[in-house]
């Protein structure tokens, strides 16, 4: 049984007339790396507000190591946050950035910056004590501004959008630096973004949110493979959404016909685009073909409809007008609907 | 987090025991004339407060959280309402509430004013509400702003509201005390208000005409001379712009009446022009500048340089490549100006205009020096409580006819011309230079500035020399120092230094006024400027526009409606130097505010939210992360505190006492006695005290920010 770092139980969050938040359950384990994505307005931010006590809940309660904090101000929680600006004190060093919670929390400012030098050698950032942030490059701020968050072993770290004001380039580097961090300390992490494929490549589990309210939750895996809803199915990724029927256990539509599993009737399923094969020759025709350098992308009008495909670049390459048949397996859909 | 609860529970509790078992109650009582001695003794309605004491510090020792106890929030509202209603109930006369006297007997004899005990039993209340708030969610929980903002409004509520209230409900009090709204109709219909007789010539025209014609061409003027100076510093190569620069700085630091003075020292009827042209043109000497024509030209020369800069910022927001835009279609200088420039500075015009309207309409030192037989509504309204006919009905319904007007102005130059300005600068930088005005509209300019330039230099010209030379009205030019000895003689000898000088009472009261009202008037002009830009609570617009709305209320209007609430019990504290202090703490917050405001707005919130997630409340928020950086807005709201304290007429010369006597009360005083020379020249002695201090502060601000940064080469930035 893993301990729970925070809980949410039946959360609202209203503004006036509108509702930014609609009603979430959710528990978060401790040493976890909890990803909110979502479109913009679909209420991860006042979620992930929500935890810091920047936001109080309207309705329900938050708990944070156990203990519920719902009516508690920021200044009473210990949490640790990353801004999307970073928001490092412009007029103080980075060492009296990263000292300033210390500080504030009682400890002497003698032991405050031997703590912040400690943490500040550990993120690389050893001999830039005395600047001030407006000296640092971006990447050099972004990590004053996790060190500063990390420094009073927080029961959570919140990330707002940590990468969008970093480099294209150098997203991945960052980004990987974060993880690695979280996992050496241990930390309990939540992390809002709205980029699914940084939301992949660094979460334990995914918390897709739509209109204030949690459409699914899990592994990376889990929603890239087993979208639940034709939004998930959507959002992560690219889907290729089928509509047909099913009938004693067969999913059926124009020229398709597969084992599926749930109630008869109509329904949705959902293929990835790299997951369909297509072989020369056949009923189906390429409408266009896209060189991407590391893949080709055909769009294929098919008797099941438009359907975007995603082949390797080492095999054979098809050219637009080109005939071909289109095959799916029933491994590698996922009912939607 | 349990002790800490406990011990904020202690504090609000133990002040308010303290103020009720230990404090004099009543103004100017003995220590331990408490409320519980006066309510034993026989002031029987006192003993529920001390129930309210005893019963909260029993709850907060008692109680796990007496904040979300139900019981404390019962026994906090029903001590703030008892007290405030058995204060305003019994006054010093008796109860003023009927039933009241049948429900205590005693108090048929009435009670003194409010004395340290009530007010720190008050205080200590306001702060056991906003406790009481935050732990029920208000502002997020955030002590510190639940309390700042629960005490500004309580704060506003007592001395911007309630005294305006008290004023206007005066309006229908008949001679005999009753309150009806008949003596208010009789008094608001007389024609000496409304006639429009010198229009029709058949007499004089009523006061509301006088100051409404009055107010409409001087911001004409003021408007037109604005524009000609902000057109000719923003888009022509003329050369003294420095010069006009530092002219539209004078009035800032000139007490208002001091203009005056000068315009009847060159242009009364034995004025030094005056006499120059009935020399040369053997004309008759005139009285013609007492009146409508001097109180004009006083006003437009002391309007024209807030106009100026309302506009000069206007035409400085106007994006250039608009004008180049209008260029390159073909259209030549004079149709770009009239169909792109002209267009796009109309709200701002408009704005200026407004400004200059409810500075002309809330004036009071030129109308009383140059107005002679000509009334506007501040003046009448002073010669309503001061003169020898003490009519506060008629005070106060003139006061709620100038106020309707300055207040209407304001309404549309907040709500109408907020939503018609157009910004056309935006975060994208533009390549563009700023299109020079054509040459005809230039030449307009100029001749509309160099009178202004004249007259402004003849005038401090004056100021300088008049208070030095034996008598500049009558042209006696010997130098001497006569009339400065007069006002500041002093001697030294072995008991220390002696001030034998008349004026020294007031120079010394209006420094210590001044420094007194300058840091607290920042300080919570500062703070309702954060608790606007940063904090979400219920009510925060009506909050937001009643801090700004004391900004509309002429000083005059603040004077009377002092006089009428603060002379009598509970509030009794006119003829002290708390009123003096308090009435600029507040006349002064908007601009305190404005300053914080648009410096807040350059801030990114979310260091803020850093620093609070990081375990500072609210206050530490402030101290650590908002104050350093908008240091400048604060010292902007400094400065200007201190020298509107130091030049400041219309309010404080209802308040001034002959133990608290204010500079510009005293030079009003020699004006009127037409000892022109003593007023000159202490005139003289306050602007350059002012500029003195002014410098001092700069200098110490300015030292301060450099011991910190001597490190650094370029300025911190607020992080991307």
């Amino acid at each position: 049984m893993t301990e729970t770092a925070i809980e949410f139980r039946s959360v609202v969050k209203r503004y006036g007339d509108a509702t930014a938040v609609a009603g979430i359950d959710l528990s978060i384990a401790k040493g976890e790396l909890v990803t909110f994505l979502g479109p913009s307005g679909c209420g991860k931010t006042t979620s992930l507000r929500l935890i810091a006590g920047l936001e109080l809940p309207s309705e329900g309660q938050v708990f944070i190591a156990g203990r519920d904090v719902s009516r508690d101000p920021a200044s009473a929680r210990n949490v640790g946050m990353v801004f999307q600006s970073y928001a490092l004190f412009p007029h103080m060093s980075v060492l009296d950035n990263v000292a300033y919670g210390p500080v504030i929390r009682g400890t002497a400012k003698a032991q405050a910056q031997e703590k912040a030098r400690e943490i500040l050698d550990q993120v690389g950032l050893g001999g830039l004590h005395q600047r001030l942030p407006a000296e640092l490059s971006g990447g050099q701020q972004q990590r004053v501004a996790v060190a500063r968050a990390i420094v009073q072993q927080p029961d959570v770290i919140l990330f707002d959008e940590p990468l969008s004001n970093v480099d294209a380039k150098l997203r991945r580097k960052v980004r990987e630096e974060i993880r690695s961090l979280q996992r050496r300390f241990g930390l309990t992490a939540v992390y809002v973004t709205h980029d699914q494929e940084e939301a992949l490549a660094v979460s334990d589990r995914i918390v897709v949110m739509d209109r204030g309210r949690i459409a699914q939750v899990g592994t990376p895996a889990d929603l890239y493979e087993r979208p639940s809803t034709p939004f998930i199915a959507d959002f992560i990724g690219d889907a290729n959404l089928i509509r047909g029927e099913v009938a004693q256990g067969y999913f059926t539509a124009p020229g398709l016909s597969l084992p599926v599993t749930g109630p008869d009737g109509p329904a949705t399923l959902s293929i990835r685009p790299e997951r369909i094969t297509l072989a020369p020759g056949g009923p189906d025709r390429v409408v266009t073909a896209t060189y991407l350098g590391s893949r080709m992308e055909y769009m294929v009008a098919a008797q099941v409809g438009e359907m975007l495909v995603s082949r390797p670049i080492f095999e054979p390459r098809l050219a637009a007008g080109q005939d071909v048949s289109l095959h799916i397996t029933h491994t590698d859909v996922s009912r939607v609907a | 987090m349990r002790a800490v609860k406990g011990r904020i529970g202690l504090v609000w509790s133990g002040l308010l025991l303290t103020a009720i078992l230990a404090l004099p109650w009543f103004k100017g009582g003995a220590l331990l004339d408490s409320a519980l001695a006066e309510g034993v003794a026989g002031r029987v309605w006192l003993l529920p407060l001390v129930a309210v004491a005893l019963g909260l510090s029993g709850l907060s020792v008692l109680s796990r959280d007496w904040r979300i106890h139900p019981a404390g929030a019962a026994l906090v509202g029903a001590g703030l309402i008892w007290l405030l209603l058995q204060g305003f109930g019994i006054g010093l006369r008796g109860p003023a509430l009927p039933g009241i006297g049948v429900l205590f007997p005693t108090a048929l004899a009435g009670q003194p004013g409010f004395g340290w005990g009530a007010w720190i039993a008050g205080i200590a209340l306001v702060g056991a509400l906003a406790e009481v708030l935050a732990a029920r969610g208000f502002c997020r929980g955030e002590r510190f702003a639940a309390f700042s903002i629960i005490g500004i409004v309580a704060a506003l509520s007592l001395f911007v509201f309630f005294p305006i209230l008290k004023l206007m409900s005066a309006a229908f009090v008949a001679p005999d005390g009753t309150l009806s709204l008949l003596p208010f109709v009789t008094r608001i219909t007389a024609s000496d208000l409304w006639s429009v007789g010198c229009l029709t010539g058949a007499g004089r025209c009523g006061v509301v005409i006088n100051s409404v014609v009055l107010g409409v061409l001087s911001a004409v003027f003021a408007t037109a001379l604005g524009l000609a100076l902000a057109l000719l510093v923003a888009r022509t190569d003329f050369r003294m712009k420095r010069l006009l620069r530092a002219i539209s700085i004078l009035p800032i630091i000139t007490p208002p009446f001091v203009v005056g003075v000068a315009i009847i020292v060159l242009f009364g009827r034995t004025g030094v022009v005056t006499v120059e042209v009935a020399d040369w043109f053997g004309v008759r000497p005139t009285r013609w500048v007492y009146g409508l024509p001097g109180i004009l030209l006083a006003q437009v020369l002391a309007f024209a340089p807030v106009t100026f800069l309302v506009l000069l910022s206007a035409l400085e927001a106007i994006n250039p490549t608009l004008e180049e835009a209008s260029t390159t279609l073909g259209a030549k200088p004079v149709t770009t100006f009239r169909t792109v420039t002209w267009p796009l500075l109309r709200p701002a015009l408009a704005a200026a205009f407004l400004l200059a309207f409810i500075e002309s309409l809330a004036d009071f030192g030129n109308p009383i020096v140059l107005g002679g037989s000509y009334d506007v509504l501040s003046t009448k309204i002073f010669f309503a409580v001061v003169g020898a006919q003490y009519d506060l009905g008629q005070a106060a319904t003139l006061s709620v006819l100038l106020l309707t007007l300055t207040v209407a102005a304001f309404w549309v130059q907040t709500r109408w011309l907020g939503r018609a300005s157009y910004v056309t600068v935006t975060g994208k930088s533009d390549a563009g230079l700023v299109a020079p005005v054509p040459p005809l509209i230039k030449w307009a300019a100029v001749a509309a500035v160099v009178p202004f330039v004249v007259f402004t230099v003849g005038i401090y010209a004056i100021v300088l020399i008049g208070g030095f030379v034996k008598d500049i009205a009558r042209l006696e030019m010997a130098p001497t120092f006569g009339h400065l000895w007069t006002a500041f003689s002093f001697e030294i000898s072995e008991r220390g230094v002696q001030l034998f000088g008349s004026a020294w009472n007031s120079m010394i009261t209006t420094l210590w006024v001044s420094a007194l009202s300058a840091p607290l008037t920042m300080g919570i002009g500062i703070l309702t400027a954060w608790l606007i830009a940063r904090q979400d609570f219920t009510g925060k617009r009506a909050f937001e526009f009643g801090t700004l709305l004391s900004f509309a209320i002429p000083g005059t209007v603040v004077g009377v409606s002092y006089i009428a609430a603060f002379n009598v019990p509970p509030i009794d504290m006119t003829g002290t130097m708390a009123i003096l202090v308090i009435c600029f703490v507040f006349r002064n917050l908007p601009v305190g505010m404005r300053a914080g405001i648009a410096a807040l707005a350059q801030i990114d919130r979310s260091m803020e939210e850093a620093s609070q997630t990081m375990g500072a409340g609210g206050g530490r928020v402030l101290r650590d992360v908002v104050l350093p950086l908008i240091r400048p807005a604060i010292f902007t709201a400094l400065i200007y505190s201190f020298v509107t304290a130091m030049t400041a007429v219309s309010a404080v010369i209802f308040l001034v006492s002959a133990r608290h006597n204010m500079a510009t009360a005293y030079i009003m005083g020699r004006v009127e006695n037409g000892e022109y020379a003593l007023a000159i020249a202490y005139s003289s002695v306050l602007m350059l005290v002012m500029v003195a201090c002014v410098a001092a502060m700069n200098w110490a601000v300015g030292t301060r920010r450099l011991g910190r940064r001597t490190a650094v080469a370029n300025p911190a930035q607020p992080a991307e």
